[in-house]
């Protein structure tokens, strides 16, 4: 039977709570705001993506065996990783 | 079927659309930003891959009725490409962020596009005639002997096919740590700003190498940050009035004769939160994600997660109206956190009266509200309706209990097909709303 007393929002937010105990009570702080200011930040430093990168021309690499797991935090991105950031020659679809 | 947009029942029929038609669709191709110029003949669309397809509307002409002002390309480019930044290990996305028009002053237009780091101001001008009968080069370009000419002549203009070209004439770079969100031209058509999430600049249209900083909100510790900028846009009229949005939700109104740096704002807009109604959820779903100034520049709109609000900006405490977008999905607020779709980013328009304003939703959904009569009414972007002039018919939303014939369930919503960028011409009654890949432009029956 549903409590009418509660809103739909701290109805969601229990449901939230419920599947994520650790989660931070003040959401919009620092650890969001963070996260959005350093998004596209691929690698620790400049040295490390260089030292990435020279790993891959030494060794041989096995063929992309591995699935497209997201990069997060607890693993270091290699070249190979990244999606292919080719520059777009091909013209819009929209232009067509 | 009454439409929405001023009084009259207009009717939104389907007019174009651009774009695959492919279910498969590359990411390059997701739309980020529509935009009309001042007189809405022409309309800029700026993409995730960097590249800006401009649209003309095509003079109306009597026999030719079918093709009822009908937006063909115009022009296209590659506006900014991917980059890396060795320094600080940051890929910078040639996603156009913004795209905002000059107004037209000689007979090339001029448009500035952004990425989150760069903006560049763009020159699109037509050719239509060469010189022909040159003296010392002939009609393939090789140089003729100089020894061998025996008469001179006056090179003629003849007329050729017209080619549009774009050139950047302007790139402002290195001066946004952050990413920017948001450009706005100002109304004394010199200067413009840009916005990231923590300072906004002021540039001169002529000048690269410098710009200035009028607001800065970088805590010296950044533990303490508290909140970011989200958008931020000149007053159309007041060249030394802006405002800039937060995202807990408030707006700052700033007056650049004030002060250089415009720290203090000169009114603060709010709408006070019944804190016992406060949630996990509060401040995401509160913050801004768009702002515009009406035309006339006694008001301004912000968009949230859920509604639409138009504030008078002699009003600083609340509001004046405030439309709901789609309250339905303030219970579903946890698996859209889930998601991330909670973070989407909606832009909200006025039409040219300041009588109706539009915003999008999921499902290709997108809302009207006109301001007068309170009416709204919700559309669909489409392929199924996209018959030449076919009338568009509101959709409904089912909140629970029996769904009836045509409606459709919040459960069913399909929340990849996001509507975060509309436009409306400036003054007739023709919108262009970007579904990811696709542009949709309706019109009014009427026009």
């Amino acid at each position: 039977m549903q409590d009418t007393v509660v809103s739909p929002e701290k109805a969601e937010e229990a449901k939230l709570k419920a599947r994520y105990p650790h989660l931070g009570v003040r959401p919009g702080g620092s650890d969001l705001l963070r996260k959005r200011l350093t998004k596209g930040q691929k690698y620790f430093d400049s040295g490390d993506y260089n030292m990435a990168k020279a790993k891959m021309k030494n060794k041989q690499l096995p063929t992309a065996a591995a699935e497209k797991t997201e990069i997060t935090g607890d693993h270091i991105p290699t070249p190979q990783d990244l999606p292919q950031r080719k520059q777009s020659l091909v013209a819009s679809k929209l232009a067509v | 079927m009454a439409g929405v947009g001023g009084g009259n029942d207009f009717q939104w029929c389907f007019s174009q659309v651009k774009g695959a038609i492919d279910e498969d669709v590359a990411e390059a191709d997701i739309i980020s930003t529509v935009e009309f110029n001042y007189s809405g003949e022409l309309l800029a669309t700026g993409d995730k891959g960097g590249r800006v397809v401009i649209f003309q509307r095509e003079q109306e002409s009597k026999n030719r009725s079918l093709s009822r002002g009908e937006y063909n390309v115009y022009s296209t480019f590659q506006s900014h490409e991917p980059e890396f930044d060795y320094l600080k290990s940051l890929e910078i996305e040639e996603k156009i962020n913004k795209i905002r028009w000059l107004p037209q002053q000689n007979a090339a237009h001029f448009l500035l596009s952004t990425n989150d780091k760069t903006i560049k101001l763009w020159k699109i001008s037509e050719r239509d005639k060469r010189a022909e009968g040159y003296n010392l080069k002939d009609e393939d370009g090789r140089l003729r002997d100089p020894f061998r000419i025996t008469s001179l002549r006056v090179p003629v203009l003849m007329p050729m096919d017209l080619m549009v070209e774009a050139s950047p004439r302007r790139i402002f770079a290195n001066a946004h740590t952050y990413h920017i969100n948001s450009i706005s031209v100002n109304s004394d058509y010199q200067t413009y700003l840009s916005a990231d999430d923590l300072r906004i600049n002021l540039w001169h249209l002529e000048i690269t190498d410098r710009s200035f900083n009028i607001v800065d909100i970088k805590p010296a510790n950044m533990e303490e940050l508290t909140e970011v900028i989200t958008a931020a846009e000149c007053h159309p009229h007041q060249c030394n009035v802006f405002v800039y949005s937060s995202s807990k939700g408030t707006i700052r109104l700033c007056d650049m004769r004030a002060a250089a740096l415009c720290d203090r704002h000169s009114k603060f807009f709010e709408e006070p939160e019944d804190p016992s109604s406060r949630s996990f959820f509060s401040e995401i779903i509160s913050s801004i994600s768009d702002v515009k100034f009406s035309h006339s520049g006694r008001y301004m709109m912000t968009r949230d997660y859920l509604s639409v609000k138009v504030w008078d900006l002699n009003m600083e405490n609340r509001p004046v109206e405030t439309y709901q977008v789609h309250e339905y999905l303030r219970s579903k607020l946890c698996s859209l956190y889930e998601n991330d779709c909670i973070f989407d980013k909606f832009e909200c328009c006025w039409n040219g009266s300041d009588s109706a304003i539009m915003t999008g939703s999921y499902n290709n959904f997108f809302r009207m509200f006109d301001r007068n009569t309170r009416r709204d009414i919700t559309l669909e972007a489409s392929r199924e309706n996209s018959k030449p002039r076919a009338m568009l018919k509101p959709r409904k939303v089912c909140t629970g209990g029996k769904r009836k014939k045509d409606e459709i369930s919040v459960d069913s919503l399909d929340f990849n097909k996001k509507i975060l960028h509309t436009a409306w011409h400036p003054k007739e009654n023709v919108i262009a709303v970007a579904a990811t890949n696709n542009l949709y432009i309706f019109q009014d029956k009427m026009n």
